[in-house]
């Protein structure tokens, strides 16, 4: 066959679907929603929290009424507005060496000229809380402590051990990890009272933990809406307004709402028959980011081979976990919301290190043809092995997997031809195992 | 006749373990213990009483300089990763370090907790490990927490080495331990006061060489070199006292590190901090030595950028470091691709620009070979400092 090119696409009729859209318009309704709920903040002066998404501690934080920015997300906002160079060069110029996870670059860039976001105002942080999940959390979170002298609480939960190690609930480690999160919690409340001048309210903790709970679960459901083929959603693309609403809302119920649309639409769409890549041929897993400053060209690069992502790690680690099951028991709500985080973010994060595993399990349920791997110099989070990955899996399992590299938002970075040769390579190689099987 | 010892002569004997990537002190300990098994550690920090009690031979993994070549180690990480990682990885994938038992990464950035993960799948015989030292180093749980680890630690170590550990002997190697550290230190106090009488590429030498053999041996080189140095006849020079930071995992090639002595006096440095990361004695006599361990880990230890401690803010560390050393400029280095170092150099500088601390800012790479440029930028540096000064 030979490659297909976007002008070539066909250009496909679908049949009218109802609820077609309802997630998009969802999707924007809320992002602006948070938006204007950061700027009101800002003007009002009401302490602000800025967090992450891998452990962002929004079930805390949002008992306090607390306005949660996520600088993953705004800055991921700047790439995919065209805008992150900008913001970049102006942290290098700052002395930001070029050679640093383009996220804090592009955020530092916004702080530097005055909060002044395309979306809206950055306002300064009350509080910081940056897990352990990304090391570069911490020290992106110490650039604000120096910025604006705000308290910064690194929130450390233990993760993947090594050799052998397994989450196992009774276990001696599991105790010890469990104990030290939960004092973490009570500090954290601590804190977080002491920068709001609110007292902690346990009830509305509660209706916070419920709703993630409720998150989780319709997470979950819809995930597995894409084992139907043609998956009805792109992870890669529609995945990227999930994720950002998940962790936006998380503990409320407007984010449980927006879960309850997209299941609906993707429901539909599975129904129908109707999959988010026309055509679909290809089911695809990625392995760690899309590239943002060049997210149109990244997703088309695999849709003109009418590749689809039904899953990627993404939706995994940078959803918080909620893939794996949050279930805190209301009861206990502060001693299970320890317990959930060590048991879900070890899990996650161990996906992250030691994923072989999970990517086999996700190949055989999602059907998977193949994992892309995509390393991104700004992130050694989710890069710095992938290569390994890719040969072990290769090698042990026979799962066939492509290794190609760009960035997360620094366009420099970005080389389209070289990454469409691989990416067509790795097309046709998919095809002549499909044809040999076929024979088979 | 009393024949005194150089310190040349003795450091010499550090440079041939230091500069030889197969680890020969390693290799004759085994040969002396048939039985030993090998525990190597990665920077920055690591327990080594724990390995040593249990009768293992800790050596500490600090990466590989020019001399290694990296010809499989590059397949099986991205490219944007630091050289340490690389180098660290093709020891063991090339055979030249083939004598580890067991391998411990602490979590100090990503490209470590991945290397723990690529290690794990490409050696089954090693049993490779993080080791979760605590980020949240203010928690008040923190050292229960700790404590907990280490023992999870040492329990791994004991099925390495099939044996048990005592009290009675993590209280002996505490002991052994706390007597290399006062060595250590008292290199570092003697260039700090008398840069001529023992030069930084010695001291790191002398120092380094702790990681790559016997600690019990390792006191007796250094108390021969301490020895040597009562001997020695040097002059001061006019020469500018810097401190240079950024060493503290991925380390300077040595030759960059006498570039800016042979301009400088390196008054105090980061270089292999880890082995000197205790700042006091462990005590012996705590009824729990390991928790003795964690609280000093945690509350008597020097600083670096991959330490988050609300109460050891790293800048302030620094510009303590330069009073205490009498050093009138800083060099704020990082290693290439270090995403922690990279971004602590920022903070550094926007201190030390606050303080009115003179500080040349620099990239390095442990494989790097020639350093012309270096030699000039630091030249100019000190240059202008010496008129500067005078
Ligand atoms: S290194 Fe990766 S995970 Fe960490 S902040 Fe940057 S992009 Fe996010
Ligand atoms: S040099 Fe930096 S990035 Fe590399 S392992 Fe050390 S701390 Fe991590």
């Amino acid at each position: 066959m030979t490659t297909p090119t976007k002008h070539e696409r066909r250009i496909v009729i679908r049949p009218p679907l109802p609820l077609a859209g309802t997630t998009r318009d969802e999707n924007r309704k809320l992002i602006r929603e948070w938006w204007d709920e950061l700027n009101a903040a800002g003007e009002e002066g009401r302490p602000v929290a800025n967090v992450f998404v891998m452990g962002s501690m929004a079930e805390i934080l949002r008992t306090f009424d607390m306005p949660i920015a996520f600088p993953e997300m705004t800055s991921l906002q700047t790439a995919v507005r065209g805008r992150s160079l900008e913001y970049i060069t102006t942290a290098e110029d700052a002395g930001y060496s070029p050679d640093i996870c383009g996220y804090v670059k592009a955020d530092i860039g916004v702080h530097l000229q005055g909060g002044d976001h395309p979306m809206g105002h950055l306002p300064e942080p009350s509080l910081v809380v940056a897990t352990n999940l990304c090391n570069t959390y911490i020290k992106w979170a110490e650039i604000w402590e120096r910025m604006y002298s705000c308290p910064v609480f690194v929130f450390d939960i233990p993760g993947w051990r090594g050799s052998g190690f397994e989450t196992k609930r009774g276990s001696g480690t599991f105790r010890d990890d469990v104990r030290y999160v939960e004092a973490q919690v009570r500090e954290l409340i601590a804190l977080t009272e002491e920068v709001t001048g609110k007292r902690f309210d346990i009830d509305r903790f509660r209706e916070n933990l419920a709703s993630v709970n409720e998150l989780s679960r319709l997470f979950r459901e819809v995930l597995e809406l894409n084992q139907h083929r043609p998956a009805p959603f792109n992870a890669l693309t529609e995945g990227i307004n999930l994720m950002g609403i998940v962790n936006a809302y998380r503990g409320s119920p407007k984010g449980t709402r927006f879960l309850e649309i997209a299941k609906a639409e993707f429901t539909e769409r599975a129904e129908r028959g109707v999959g988010a890549v026309p055509d679909e041929r290809f089911r695809l897993l990625l392995v760690g980011t899309a590239c943002y400053s060049n997210f149109r060209d990244f997703a088309g690069l695999f849709e003109d081979w009418q590749g689809v992502f039904p899953h990627s790690d993404y939706m995994s680690f940078a959803g918080g976990a909620l893939d794996r099951g949050v279930h805190y028991d209301l009861d206990r709500p502060i001693e299970s919301m320890a317990e959930q985080m060590v048991l879900t973010t070890q899990e996650a994060m161990g996906g992250m290190f030691w994923g072989q595993d999970w990517l086999t399990e996700v190949v055989r349920e999602w059907s998977i043809d193949g994992i892309v791997f995509h390393g991104v110099k700004s992130c050694r989070t989710v890069s710095t092995g992938l290569p390994d990955e890719r040969e072990w899996l290769l090698r042990r399992r026979d799962i066939p997997g492509l290794f190609i590299q760009s960035d997360l938002v620094d366009p420099r970075l970005w080389s389209a031809a070289q990454l469409k040769n691989r990416i067509d390579a790795f097309f046709e190689s998919l095809e002549s195992r499909r044809a040999a099987g076929a024979r088979r | 006749m009393i024949c005194v010892e150089t310190v040349e002569s003795i450091v010499e004997e550090a440079r041939a373990l230091v500069e030889d990537p197969s680890y020969p002190a390693a290799r004759r300990w085994l040969e002396e213990h048939s039985d030993g098994k090998v525990l190597g550690h990665f920077q920055v920090y690591f327990p080594e009483e724990l390995a040593h009690a249990a009768g293992m031979l800790p050596l500490k993994i600090a990466g590989f300089d020019t001399t290694l070549q990296i010809r499989k180690a590059d397949a099986h990480l991205a490219a944007f990763v630091c050289s340490i990682a690389r180098s660290a990885l093709e020891l063991v994938m090339s055979g030249t370090l083939d004598i580890l038992d067991m391998f411990v990464f602490p979590p100090i950035c990503d490209v470590a907790r991945h290397s723990c993960a690529v290690w794990a799948r490409n050696f089954e015989d090693i049993d490779s490990q993080i080791m979760y030292l605590p980020h949240n180093a203010a928690s008040a749980a923190a050292v229960p927490y700790l404590t907990g680890e280490y023992r999870r630690i040492l329990r791994e170590i004991e099925e390495v080495a099939s044996t048990r550990v005592t009290d009675e002997a993590l209280r002996a190697s505490i002991e052994l331990f706390n007597e290399n550290r006062r060595l250590i230190h008292e290199l570092y106090r003697i260039k700090r006061e008398t840069p001529w009488l023992l030069s930084a590429v010695e001291t790191y030498l002398l120092t380094r060489a702790a990681g790559a053999m016997p600690r019990e041996r390792h006191n007796e080189l250094v108390r021969r070199a301490l020895a040597a140095v009562e001997h020695r006849d040097a002059k001061p020079q006019d020469k500018v006292r810097v401190v240079f930071s950024g060493g503290f995992c991925e380390q300077p090639p040595l030759d960059l590190i006498a570039v800016i002595q042979d301009a400088c006096y390196i008054v105090d440095d980061d270089f292999m901090v880890g082995l000197r990361w205790l700042t006091e004695d462990v005590p012996v006599d705590a009824e729990d030595p390991i928790e003795a361990l964690a609280d000093a880990y945690l509350h008597r230890s020097d600083y670096s950028p991959v330490q988050h401690d609300p109460r050891k803010p790293k800048e302030e560390m620094l510009l303590r470091k330069v009073r205490e050393a009498g050093a009138e400029a800083v060099i704020v280095a990082a290693a290439k691709m270090c995403e922690p170092g990279l971004e602590e150099q920022v903070g550094y500088s926007q201190a030390l620009y606050e303080a009115g601390i003179p500080h040349l800012v620099m990239e390095f790479e442990e494989k790097t070979t020639t350093f012309e440029q270096t030699r000039m930028e630091v030249e100019t540096f000190a240059e202008s400092l010496l008129f500067e000064f005078a």
